[in-house]
């Protein structure tokens, strides 16, 4: 398989060949997936030229899954088999959803995910939203021509952890190998700034169909640094047909009716929504299954008054980023509209009065995420252009804490906090004798742990009695470049350890999606072998690379003995990746990344101290 | 990786006192996280990429630290053997202790009443004073070296910060 095989030699400065990377915006109402080609970055169009994938998943009553515009087509005569907007439901339990009678489908409720009851079984919103991804996917692979090196995929920036790691399970599944989470409106930061050389502090608004974020960033000689994030990751777009679908129902007096119905008339309201952008007033005619005529007319006086709520409702949120970041409206240059529904007028104009200037509005606000998470998948593959040297600086949007006595939360690490982010706490033991501690990880911003999210829950075992307060237990969170937490647990007085790491994974275990995973391949028809095997040659493949390349740049860091052994693993580990015995390559990759660790330490602290002595400074101002 | 045994103002090369060059700073930070942030790393082996992990959120906290006032004062304190993090140890004088409980009291007051006007003033107040105590700070832990006199003046700063916090937080609940 050719897997590194578009060669660009005025544009790679690495010895090594470039590779295939793409940015996804998995979307409530549409996807989309792009690349870099030849610098630009590109959305990938489906072989009628449609550049979007609506995000909808049909399964069929032949068991055929349809996925995108014909599922869309479809949708009106089967909506329980038709799921759309399943962003919503990531990570998310049926108690979440704020009305569950508004969605016609069977919901099942799970610890911590629901899932959907289709013909084709029971779905969990994580395999639904693989299904879409494994179509861009395969455009990708058909379009670019061979199996992809790396994605990375954008996720709203008010996404908890829960979400976050949904989001990377679907892809998972999806058999994309994930370089990275990106939050939306840094993805959109990320393809205006660099298009327009923007300097200065932006607000980026990202009203999607589901989900709404509001991300201030200060964008400084190849810097973007975010410096407050906020939204609600249930506003959207989907929010305003349904203000129209129950003004239709008023205004023409329609009876109760069918999910087919229902779904017809959702169709209606955004139908109409999205002409009064263009126009000042709408028909909206329809006949239902009952023989009822709808025949209406709606005007933009009439949307702009039934949405107000929902208006006012994004700048909350506008208002406490701003707070967070320590600015006023006015310090704001400019702010970048992302997302279909800002298209609405109203939208506009109460962003406009909010920051007394006019949004900008100058790109397409449905690609410009999936543009900006292709530009960083460019990066994190490797593909670099020289003298294109910027840097990502991102947030958590939400605390991450502990539940302490009387079911209150410790804020361990505060919302806004630049991640990576490592930080310790320490706690102890309540009663004499104490020999175990519930540890109980929390999201959110409440006081009282039954208002923030519950992420994961373990016991720390194994601490030798002690008379109360006299344990030392030190708590450990770490969050890394994609957003995602593991928390560990330690005692550590009297030399005895105990500890245990988590990393919550929200009603799917690790074993759930390894079946998913095997199921998807059986139906797909591919061995899962030969794609463990792909697999680890592409990672082979870039540990050779990334090694040559090191040695050749910091030959001097190495004592010849040192050398010379390097040199000797990463042939022995060319031989291995030139058979077909996955279990030799994987063992040879692990020696070469074990025999590399040393080497890797002095060139990050000779990277470290060329960077305070100046040169890299000079590269940035 | 970056010299774990480094304090801060060592691996951001400013000198070890209370008041910094917050460009010297910024840039120092923007340089170091260019060389270690996981993005630079990101196609690297897997221990490459776990001390970038590590190196990066380091460089975060040093940051963290050395920006703001009140933990670069506790992180200067602790450099000099002085116990800041005991939390136990809360000792305020008296007048102090007074007329922060009457302060307290007229937040809580203003914030029941939602009167953004006095808490907006309130706030200008204490972010003024917190002005003060930091100019003070500078000279007690750079020129003075007083560091149990300078660790009283953090405990006021921090509870004039906190106080301010608050009253931020009153005043977004006022706005919804």
């Amino acid at each position: 398989m050719a897997l590194l095989q578009i060669s660009e030699p005025d544009e790679s400065p690495a010895p090594h060949e470039r590779k295939l990377a793409v940015g996804i915006d998995l979307g409530t109402t549409n996807s989309l997936v792009a690349t870099v080609r030849h610098g630009i970055p590109v959305v990938l169009p489906d072989e009628q030229g449609r550049p979007l994938l609506p995000s909808i998943v049909r399964y069929c009553a032949d068991g055929a899954v349809h996925v995108g515009y014909e599922a869309q087509a479809e949708q009106a005569r089967d909506p329980q088999n038709s799921v759309v907007s399943v962003k919503r439901f990531m990570g998310r339990g049926l108690a979440d959803l704020s009305d569950d009678r508004r969605f016609p489908y069977r919901f099942i409720d799970e610890p911590g995910m629901l899932k959907l009851a289709t013909r084709a079984g029971v779905k969990s919103p994580v395999e639904v939203s693989a299904e879409i991804l494994r179509v861009l996917r395969e455009r990708a692979e058909a379009s670019l021509g061979g199996a992809l090196a790396g994605a990375v995929v954008t996720v709203p920036a008010y996404f908890d952890d829960a979400q976050r790691q949904a989001t990377k399970d679907a892809a998972t599944l999806a058999g994309l190998p994930v370089l990275r989470l990106l939050n939306e409106p840094t993805a959109a930061a990320i393809a205006y700034g660099l298009d327009n050389a923007a300097e200065g502090t932006y607000a980026v608004y990202d009203l999607g169909g589901g989900t709404f974020d509001i991300s201030i960033l200060k964008l400084s000689r190849g810097v973007f640094e975010v410096l407050a994030t906020n939204g609600d990751s249930a506003l959207g777009g989907d929010d305003f047909d349904h203000r129209v679908y129950c003004w239709m129902i008023e205004s023409a007096g329609i009876p109760p009716h069918s999910p087919e119905d229902t779904r017809l008339l959702m169709l209606k309201a955004r139908e109409a929504k999205e002409n009064l952008t263009q126009h000042r007033t709408t028909p909206i005619v329809a006949t239902l299954s009952t023989g009822f005529e709808v025949d209406l007319t709606l005007t933009s006086e009439i949307l702009t008054d039934i949405t107000r709520t929902l208006v006012t409702k994004t700048l909350t949120p506008v208002k406490r980023a701003l707070r967070d970041a320590a600015l006023a409206p006015g310090d704001i240059k400019g702010v970048v509209m992302v997302g279909g529904a800002t298209r609405m007028p109203q939208i506009q104009k109460a962003v406009g009065e909010y920051f007394g200037q006019p949004p900008l509005t100058n790109l397409n606000p449905d690609q410009v995420v999936a543009l900006g998470a292709a530009i960083q998948a460019n990066v994190l593959a490797g593909n670099r252009p020289t003298g294109e040297d910027w840097l990502l600086l991102d947030v958590i949007p939400l605390s991450l804490g502990l539940e302490t006595m009387g079911g209150l939360v410790e804020k361990i690490i505060p919302r806004n906090s630049t991640i990576p982010v490592a930080r310790a706490q320490d706690f102890t033991t309540f009663k004499d004798g104490q020999t175990a501690m519930a540890i109980h990880v929390v999201q959110g911003e409440r006081e009282k742990v039954s208002d923030c999210r519950s992420l994961a829950r373990f016991e720390l075992r194994g601490i030798p009695p002690m008379v109360a307060g006299a344990a030392r237990i030190r708590v450990h969170f770490q969050v890394d470049a994609d957003g995602l937490l593991a928390v560990s647990a330690r005692e550590q007085t009297s030399g005895v350890e105990a500890s245990v790491t988590v990393k919550p994974s929200y009603g799917l275990s690790d074993s759930e999606i390894a079946r998913m995973l095997q199921e998807s391949f059986a139906h797909a028809g591919e061995d899962m072998e030969a794609r463990a095997l792909a697999e680890a040659q592409v990672e082979a493949d870039m540990l050779i690379a990334a090694t040559r390349h090191a040695l050749e740049q910091d030959r001097d860091l190495l004592s010849p003995e040192e050398h010379a052994n390097v040199t000797r693993v990463v042939e022995e580990l060319v031989g291995a990746r030139a058979g077909s015995d996955r279990r030799a390559l994987a063992a040879a990759t692990q020696a070469l990344n074990a025999a590399t660790t040393e080497f890797a330490a002095r060139r990050m602290n000779r990277g470290v101290q060329r960077a305070l002595t100046g040169r890299r400074v000079d590269a940035l101002t | 990786m970056i010299d774990f045994s480094r304090n801060h103002f060592e691996l951001f090369g400013v000198p070890a006192q209370f008041r910094i060059d917050e460009l010297a700073l910024e840039r120092a930070y923007r340089a170091l996280q260019s060389e270690v942030h996981p993005d630079r790393h990101a196609s690297a082996s897997d221990a490459d990429r776990r001390m970038s992990l590590q190196a990066s959120a380091r460089v975060n906290e040093g940051y963290r630290t050395l920006r703001d006032p009140v933990l670069r004062a506790e992180y200067l304190l602790s450099l000099q053997g002085l116990d800041v993090k005991d939390e136990t140890d809360t000792a305020l004088p008296f007048d102090f202790l007074e007329t922060a409980l009457e302060r307290r009291e007229a937040v809580s007051d203003a914030a029941a009443a939602g009167d953004e006007r006095a808490l907006e003033i309130m706030l200008h107040e204490v972010r003024k004073e917190s002005g003060e105590r930091e100019r003070e700070l500078e000279r007690l832990l750079d020129a003075e070296h007083a560091w149990e006199t300078a660790h009283e003046k953090v405990r006021e700063l921090k509870f004039l910060t906190k106080l301010a916090q608050d009253i931020d937080a009153a005043i977004a609940q006022a706005e919804t």
